[in-house]
Protein backbone atom coordinates (compact mmCIF):
# COMPACT_ATOMS: atom_id res chain seq x y z
CA UNK A 1 0.00 0.00 0.00
CA UNK A 2 1.62 3.23 -1.00
CA UNK A 3 1.50 6.57 1.50
CA UNK A 4 -0.90 8.14 -0.88
CA UNK A 5 -3.46 5.43 -0.13
CA UNK A 6 -2.99 5.09 3.67
CA UNK A 7 -2.97 8.77 3.59
CA UNK A 8 -6.65 8.70 2.45
CA UNK A 9 -7.26 5.83 4.88
CA UNK A 10 -6.62 7.88 7.96
CA UNK A 11 -7.97 10.95 6.40
CA UNK A 12 -4.61 12.11 7.51
CA UNK A 13 -2.64 15.03 5.77
CA UNK A 14 1.59 14.80 4.84
CA UNK A 15 3.64 16.89 6.85
CA UNK A 16 6.48 16.43 4.55
CA UNK A 17 6.90 13.81 1.71
CA UNK A 18 10.21 13.54 0.41
CA UNK A 19 8.91 12.25 -2.76
CA UNK A 20 7.53 9.21 -0.89
CA UNK A 21 3.79 8.91 -1.67
CA UNK A 22 4.02 6.50 -3.42
CA UNK A 23 6.59 4.26 -1.59
CA UNK A 24 5.08 0.76 -0.92
CA UNK A 25 4.79 0.07 2.76
CA UNK A 26 4.44 -2.98 4.06
CA UNK A 27 4.95 -3.37 7.95
CA UNK A 28 3.76 -0.98 10.65
CA UNK A 29 4.96 -0.26 14.16
CA UNK A 30 2.61 1.17 16.50
CA UNK A 31 4.53 2.54 20.12
CA UNK A 32 5.19 5.43 21.88
CA UNK A 33 8.29 3.46 23.93
CA UNK A 34 11.34 4.28 21.24
CA UNK A 35 13.42 1.35 23.04
CA UNK A 36 10.54 -0.99 21.66
CA UNK A 37 10.61 0.40 18.22
CA UNK A 38 14.68 -0.18 18.13
CA UNK A 39 14.10 -3.98 19.70
CA UNK A 40 11.42 -4.65 17.10
CA UNK A 41 13.17 -2.66 13.98
CA UNK A 42 14.72 -6.21 12.31
CA UNK A 43 12.99 -6.14 9.13
CA UNK A 44 12.89 -2.68 9.07
CA UNK A 45 15.68 -1.66 6.81
CA UNK A 46 14.21 -1.26 3.70
CA UNK A 47 12.54 1.91 5.22
CA UNK A 48 8.77 -0.24 4.05
CA UNK A 49 7.44 0.08 7.52
CA UNK A 50 6.01 3.58 9.38
CA UNK A 51 5.84 3.86 12.59
CA UNK A 52 2.57 5.14 14.64
CA UNK A 53 3.31 7.30 17.25
CA UNK A 54 1.60 9.77 19.85
CA UNK A 55 5.35 11.10 20.63
CA UNK A 56 6.27 14.15 18.75
CA UNK A 57 9.68 15.08 19.76
CA UNK A 58 13.14 15.04 17.92
CA UNK A 59 14.14 11.21 19.34
CA UNK A 60 11.24 10.03 17.31
CA UNK A 61 13.11 11.52 13.69
CA UNK A 62 16.14 9.93 15.42
CA UNK A 63 14.70 6.98 16.57
CA UNK A 64 13.07 6.34 13.10
CA UNK A 65 16.69 7.10 11.32
CA UNK A 66 18.62 4.60 13.57
CA UNK A 67 15.76 2.17 12.62
CA UNK A 68 15.66 2.64 9.51
CA UNK A 69 12.18 3.22 9.45
CA UNK A 70 10.93 5.54 6.04
CA UNK A 71 7.34 7.34 7.68
CA UNK A 72 5.71 8.34 10.43
CA UNK A 73 2.01 8.58 11.15
CA UNK A 74 1.40 11.15 14.42
CA UNK A 75 -1.75 10.44 15.64
CA UNK A 76 -4.45 11.88 17.78
CA UNK A 77 -3.88 15.00 15.25
CA UNK A 78 -0.38 16.18 16.87
CA UNK A 79 1.44 18.42 14.79
CA UNK A 80 5.35 18.22 15.02
CA UNK A 81 7.74 21.31 16.37
CA UNK A 82 9.50 23.09 13.63
CA UNK A 83 12.48 21.59 15.10
CA UNK A 84 11.47 17.87 14.59
CA UNK A 85 10.80 18.70 10.79
CA UNK A 86 13.15 20.11 10.19
CA UNK A 87 15.46 16.67 11.69
CA UNK A 88 12.72 14.32 9.76
CA UNK A 89 13.94 17.07 6.23
CA UNK A 90 17.69 16.20 6.59
CA UNK A 91 16.44 12.15 7.64
CA UNK A 92 14.25 12.12 4.70
CA UNK A 93 11.69 10.81 6.79
CA UNK A 94 8.00 11.28 5.72
CA UNK A 95 6.02 12.77 8.30
CA UNK A 96 1.91 12.30 8.42
CA UNK A 97 -0.56 13.56 11.02
CA UNK A 98 -4.32 12.01 11.56
CA UNK A 99 -6.53 12.73 14.07
CA UNK A 100 -7.48 9.42 14.57
CA UNK A 101 -6.30 7.66 17.66
CA UNK A 102 -3.98 5.01 17.29
CA UNK A 103 -5.81 2.54 18.34
CA UNK A 104 -7.94 2.97 15.50
CA UNK A 105 -5.66 3.92 13.45
CA UNK A 106 -3.75 0.65 13.76
CA UNK A 107 -7.22 -1.57 13.15
CA UNK A 108 -7.74 0.09 9.78
CA UNK A 109 -3.63 -0.61 8.30
CA UNK A 110 -4.10 -4.11 9.95
CA UNK A 111 -7.71 -4.42 7.85
CA UNK A 112 -6.02 -3.34 4.94
CA UNK A 113 -3.25 -5.40 4.79
CA UNK A 114 -0.67 -3.86 6.43
CA UNK A 115 0.99 -5.83 9.21
CA UNK A 116 3.19 -6.19 12.17
CA UNK A 117 6.69 -7.78 12.92
CA UNK A 118 8.06 -9.40 15.58
CA UNK A 119 11.54 -9.52 15.87
CA UNK A 120 13.39 -12.61 13.81
CA UNK A 121 10.15 -13.28 11.88
CA UNK A 122 11.09 -11.33 8.39
CA UNK A 123 7.37 -10.62 8.01
CA UNK A 124 5.19 -12.97 9.02
CA UNK A 125 2.03 -11.89 9.52
CA UNK A 126 1.22 -14.55 12.07
CA UNK A 127 4.10 -13.18 14.27
CA UNK A 128 2.44 -9.88 14.41
CA UNK A 129 2.90 -7.65 17.24
CA UNK B 1 47.35 -6.56 21.65
CA UNK B 2 44.62 -5.30 19.43
CA UNK B 3 46.04 -4.34 16.14
CA UNK B 4 45.39 -0.83 14.96
CA UNK B 5 42.37 0.62 14.06
CA UNK B 6 41.27 0.96 10.22
CA UNK B 7 39.32 3.61 11.23
CA UNK B 8 38.46 5.53 14.49
CA UNK B 9 36.03 8.32 15.58
CA UNK B 10 35.32 9.56 18.60
CA UNK B 11 31.91 11.38 19.67
CA UNK B 12 31.82 13.74 22.41
CA UNK B 13 28.23 13.23 24.60
CA UNK B 14 27.23 15.91 26.88
CA UNK B 15 24.82 14.82 30.20
CA UNK B 16 20.91 16.06 29.71
CA UNK B 17 21.54 16.94 25.90
CA UNK B 18 18.60 16.04 24.83
CA UNK B 19 17.84 18.70 21.92
CA UNK B 20 21.15 17.01 20.34
CA UNK B 21 21.10 13.24 21.63
CA UNK B 22 21.58 10.70 18.78
CA UNK B 23 23.32 12.98 16.84
CA UNK B 24 26.60 11.05 17.18
CA UNK B 25 24.88 7.23 17.09
CA UNK B 26 23.55 8.96 13.21
CA UNK B 27 26.98 9.91 12.24
CA UNK B 28 28.47 6.60 13.23
CA UNK B 29 25.38 4.77 11.83
CA UNK B 30 26.07 6.74 8.64
CA UNK B 31 29.85 6.35 8.61
CA UNK B 32 29.69 1.92 8.64
CA UNK B 33 27.49 2.87 5.69
CA UNK B 34 29.45 5.14 3.93
CA UNK B 35 32.45 2.42 4.17
CA UNK B 36 30.33 -0.32 3.07
CA UNK B 37 29.60 -2.09 6.26
CA UNK B 38 26.93 -5.38 5.74
CA UNK B 39 23.78 -3.26 6.62
CA UNK B 40 22.18 -5.74 9.41
CA UNK B 41 25.54 -4.97 11.00
CA UNK B 42 24.96 -1.08 10.60
CA UNK B 43 21.56 -1.79 12.04
CA UNK B 44 23.17 -3.30 14.95
CA UNK B 45 25.70 -1.03 16.04
CA UNK B 46 23.52 1.91 15.53
CA UNK B 47 20.85 0.87 17.58
CA UNK B 48 23.18 -0.44 20.20
CA UNK B 49 25.11 3.41 20.38
CA UNK B 50 21.72 5.09 20.15
CA UNK B 51 20.69 3.24 23.29
CA UNK B 52 24.26 3.99 25.58
CA UNK B 53 23.78 7.20 23.74
CA UNK B 54 20.84 8.27 25.05
CA UNK B 55 21.73 6.51 28.89
CA UNK B 56 25.09 9.11 28.75
CA UNK B 57 22.23 11.76 27.83
CA UNK B 58 19.60 10.25 30.47
CA UNK B 59 22.14 10.08 33.35
CA UNK B 60 25.43 10.85 32.96
CA UNK B 61 27.43 13.99 33.42
CA UNK B 62 29.51 13.73 29.95
CA UNK B 63 30.63 10.76 28.10
CA UNK B 64 32.69 9.76 25.07
CA UNK B 65 32.07 7.03 22.68
CA UNK B 66 34.84 5.39 20.35
CA UNK B 67 33.88 3.74 17.05
CA UNK B 68 36.75 1.81 15.62
CA UNK B 69 36.61 -0.25 12.94
CA UNK B 70 39.05 -3.54 12.53
CA UNK B 71 39.77 -5.90 9.96
CA UNK B 72 37.49 -8.62 11.42
CA UNK B 73 35.47 -6.49 13.90
CA UNK B 74 33.76 -3.39 15.50
CA UNK B 75 34.30 -1.80 18.74
CA UNK B 76 32.60 0.76 20.22
CA UNK B 77 32.91 2.18 23.80
CA UNK B 78 30.87 4.38 25.71
CA UNK B 79 32.65 5.69 29.10
CA UNK B 80 30.49 8.00 31.08
CA UNK B 81 30.86 10.43 34.43
CA UNK B 82 28.23 10.29 36.62
CA UNK B 83 26.41 8.30 39.40
CA UNK B 84 27.52 4.75 37.96
CA UNK B 85 25.24 1.83 38.35
CA UNK B 86 24.13 0.26 41.68
CA UNK B 87 23.24 -3.04 40.66
CA UNK B 88 24.63 -3.74 37.20
CA UNK B 89 22.66 -7.31 37.04
CA UNK B 90 19.19 -5.51 37.99
CA UNK B 91 20.02 -2.74 35.23
CA UNK B 92 20.24 -5.83 32.77
CA UNK B 93 17.09 -7.10 33.62
CA UNK B 94 14.34 -5.93 30.62
CA UNK B 95 12.03 -3.68 32.34
CA UNK B 96 13.80 -1.87 35.11
CA UNK B 97 14.74 1.59 35.17
CA UNK B 98 15.31 4.22 37.29
CA UNK B 99 14.19 6.92 34.43
CA UNK B 100 12.48 10.19 35.53
CA UNK B 101 8.97 11.37 33.84
CA UNK B 102 10.79 13.99 31.45
CA UNK B 103 12.93 10.89 29.98
CA UNK B 104 9.82 8.60 29.71
CA UNK B 105 7.99 11.39 28.32
CA UNK B 106 10.47 11.51 25.28
CA UNK B 107 9.83 7.52 24.81
CA UNK B 108 13.01 6.38 27.00
CA UNK B 109 13.71 5.45 30.37
CA UNK B 110 11.45 1.73 29.59
CA UNK B 111 14.32 -0.44 31.16
CA UNK B 112 15.13 -1.87 27.82
CA UNK B 113 18.62 -0.05 26.92
CA UNK B 114 20.98 -2.06 28.29
CA UNK B 115 19.33 -5.74 27.19
CA UNK B 116 18.93 -3.98 23.68
CA UNK B 117 21.96 -3.39 23.72
CA UNK B 118 23.25 -7.10 24.83
CA UNK B 119 21.11 -8.32 22.05
CA UNK B 120 22.58 -6.50 19.05
CA UNK B 121 26.62 -7.16 20.29
CA UNK B 122 28.38 -9.92 19.91
CA UNK B 123 30.59 -8.99 23.05
CA UNK B 124 28.87 -6.73 25.34
CA UNK B 125 31.05 -5.84 28.65
CA UNK B 126 29.68 -3.71 31.13
CA UNK B 127 31.61 -2.32 34.52
CA UNK B 128 30.73 0.83 36.49
CA UNK B 129 31.72 2.60 39.52
CA UNK B 130 29.17 3.96 41.74
CA UNK B 131 29.83 7.81 41.95
CA UNK B 132 32.36 7.81 39.36
CA UNK B 133 31.01 6.02 36.17
CA UNK B 134 30.47 3.45 33.75
CA UNK B 135 32.06 2.05 30.63
CA UNK B 136 30.87 -0.02 28.14
CA UNK B 137 32.16 -2.42 25.04
CA UNK B 138 30.57 -3.56 22.68
CA UNK B 139 31.94 -5.66 19.74
CA UNK B 140 30.36 -7.21 16.59
CA UNK B 141 32.40 -9.33 14.39
CA UNK B 142 32.68 -8.62 10.95
CA UNK B 143 33.07 -12.05 9.79
CA UNK B 144 29.28 -13.32 11.02
CA UNK B 145 30.74 -15.40 13.81
CA UNK B 146 29.45 -14.96 17.68
CA UNK B 147 31.85 -16.45 19.60
CA UNK B 148 35.37 -15.99 19.18
CA UNK B 149 38.30 -18.81 20.02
Amino acid sequence: MTLSQIRILLDAEFICEHGMQNSDIKYAKASDLMSDVLAFSEPFSDRNTILITGLTNKQVIRTCEIAGVGAIIFVRGKNPSTETIELAHQCKITLLTTKLKMFETCGILYTNGITGVAPGTHGNPSDAT
Amino acid sequence: MQPEALLQKEFAIQGGDFVNAGESSCMIRNTLREIGVDSDIVRRMAIAAYEAEMNVVMYALHGTMQISVYRDEILLTIADKGPGIQDIEMAMQPGFSTATEEMREMGFGAGMGLPNIKKNADVFNITSRVGNGTKLEIRIFLDGKKTRK
